[in-house]
């Protein structure tokens, strides 16, 4: 539920600004989805055209985070900004960052899928299109949360990170038995697994422009502590017998 | 649900330099304690019930729009109101366990023990050396090098020493206003107060001076209880350890500075600080 809304400004060009602010990470946040969609549907249907168009998309990523944070710094030196107007600005330029960081990691996974689309097929790669999917919803909850000023809702995609991991690990394991199967699926598992991790640091960006939001609205953090189930990191490969 | 109001607690991500601070100001005990006192400008009723501690060496700083009463506390806290007829206070302002409003208290003691320094710096027409040492003849009896002494450190702390100690039988009025003030300051300090009110100090100076005056105050708390009525919001931010926001005669909310300005509890302090008082 969104909180009650914020009379406004006695400066109206103020409201006006930081209205725009919201425009702008709305319009990045918007061209992020696009990307890690695309990087993804570029993998499975092994289309290395749409693969380079997100490569090349990136560079409007990084040009917005430039705009919204030479914006903002001009915001702080002009407005001073207090209280909840303050924590705006400070989660937008946060969100910002973390909005250009998965547009790395979208690029990134489009890069491996070129390679990945001259190797010999493994499986069905329908994890990623879940994984990618999991990962657009939570973060378009986000960006929702944000442009809504909604605590709540940026809580609940805070705690949502757990089926992402879930699917990782399912991913994680699956190429792992391809390489072992065969040496010669090593290339083309091994940058799978990569879009993989993409995928997943995507995730924790969603997450934590979840808890950026949820300090800009309430002025309190959420715990340190989130709810995670990659195990990934502990994973012993034995080799065949 | 969700309303900002409704947080009590806030533990803003970022600030920690600033937390640590505040948290420091919140140990330390009360140097003066306000207690229930309500003001009367004859009927008009414009200061309600007000409860407030201005911690042992901390700088409060009181922020509110025009009108809200935040001056009327600070003439109170030295019985400035005394000067005027029809003016009175009801409540207590406990300083050592005495209610300094009380009648019995000596007001020339009280003022002794409670500086105030103003707006427009107020110098006396008469040469610096004499406009420190007029207030402290009038609490002691000091031999001719003590008082030079006294006069000398009090410019000192006032940070002005280097400035006039040159020109000490020159007029205070040839003093620019940033250094007027610091001479101001500087003969509060000379009768060595416990606490220092500053009533909107630098908002007659330029930014530098302001600064030096900002500087002075953080430096000065190390001895004295600050209290500091401002209408800049950064001022308050920079210079207080605790901020009280008034509001028609009423103290809506006295937090950490940090908290005050990150994460105010009062949606009427957030939109006075904010700027969305309509």
């Amino acid at each position: 539920m969104p909180m009650e809304t914020q009379s406004e400004h006695i400066v109206r060009s103020y409201d006006e600004q930081l209205r725009k602010v919201r425009d702008m990470l709305a319009r990045m946040g918007g061209l992020a989805e696009r990307q890690v969609n695309d990087a993804t549907v570029a993998l499975v249907r092994r289309d290395a055209t749409l693969a380079a168009e997100v490569i090349g998309r990136d560079a409007a990523l990084d040009q917005l985070e430039r705009e919204v944070e030479s914006f903002c710094i001009r915001i702080l030196a002009t407005r001073q900004p207090m209280a909840i107007d303050l924590r705006f600005i400070v989660t937008a330029m946060k969100v910002a960052h973390n909005l250009e960081r998965i547009g790395d990691y979208a690029r990134n996974a489009a890069k491996r899928s070129i390679v990945v689309a001259q190797q010999p097929t493994l499986g069905s790669l329908n994890g990623f299109s879940r994984m990618a999917r999991l990962v657009q919803e939570n973060l378009k909850a986000a960006i929702d949360a944000l442009v809504n000023d909604d605590a709540e809702a940026a809580a609940r995609v805070w705690g949502n990170d757990e089926p992402v991991d879930d699917v990782y690990n399912g991913i994680f394991r699956e190429m792992l038995t391809f390489m072992m199967e065969d040496p010669r699926n090593i290339t083309a598992a091994t940058h799978l697994l990569f879009i993989a991790k993409n995928l997943e640091r995507i995730g924790d960006h969603a997450t934590n422009i979840a808890e950026t939001v949820h300090y800009a609205v309430r002025g309190d953090s959420l715990p340190d502590e989130r709810p995670k189930a990659d195990s990934s990191a502990y994973a012993v490969v034995r080799p065949p017998e | 649900m969700g309303s900002m109001t409704e947080q009590t607690t806030a533990s803003p991500a970022g600030f920690g330099g600033m937390q640590a601070r505040s948290a420091e100001a919140l140990n330390t005990q009360a140097r003066i304690s306000v207690r229930n006192l309500d003001f009367f400008y004859g009927t008009n009723k414009a200061l309600k019930s007000i409860n407030l501690d201005l911690p042992d060496r901390q700088v409060t700083g009181m922020i509110g729009p025009s009108g809200c009463g935040k001056s009327t506390l600070l003439r109170v806290l030295n019985r400035m109101y005394s000067l005027y007829p029809g003016q009175r206070a009801e409540g207590e302002v406990l300083m050592d366990g005495r209610n300094m409003i009380d009648a019995s208290v000596d007001l020339n003691e009280l003022r002794s023990k409670v500086g105030m320094v103003f707006q427009k710096p107020t110098p006396f027409p008469m040469t610096i050396y004499d406009n420190i040492a007029f207030g402290i003849k009038l609490h002691e009896k000091l031999a001719k090098s003590e008082l030079d002494d006294r006069v000398e450190w009090a410019l000192s702390r006032a940070a002005i020493w280097g400035e006039v100690k040159d020109r000490l039988q020159s007029s205070a009025m040839g003093l620019s206003g940033g250094q007027q003030q610091r001479l101001c300051i500087a003969r509060s300090i000379a009768v060595r107060p416990e606490v220092m009110l500053f009533d909107e100090p630098t908002s007659a100076l330029d930014p530098i001076s302001t600064l030096k005056i900002e500087e002075l105050i953080d430096e000065l708390k190390r001895d004295f209880t600050i209290c500091i009525v401002t209408h800049n919001m950064q001022q308050a931010a920079r210079c207080a350890d605790q901020v009280a926001f008034f509001y028609l005669g009423e103290l809506v909310e006295v937090a950490p500075a940090a908290q005050l300005f990150t994460a105010p509890r009062e949606k009427r302090t957030q939109e006075y600080i904010t700027g969305r008082f309509g």
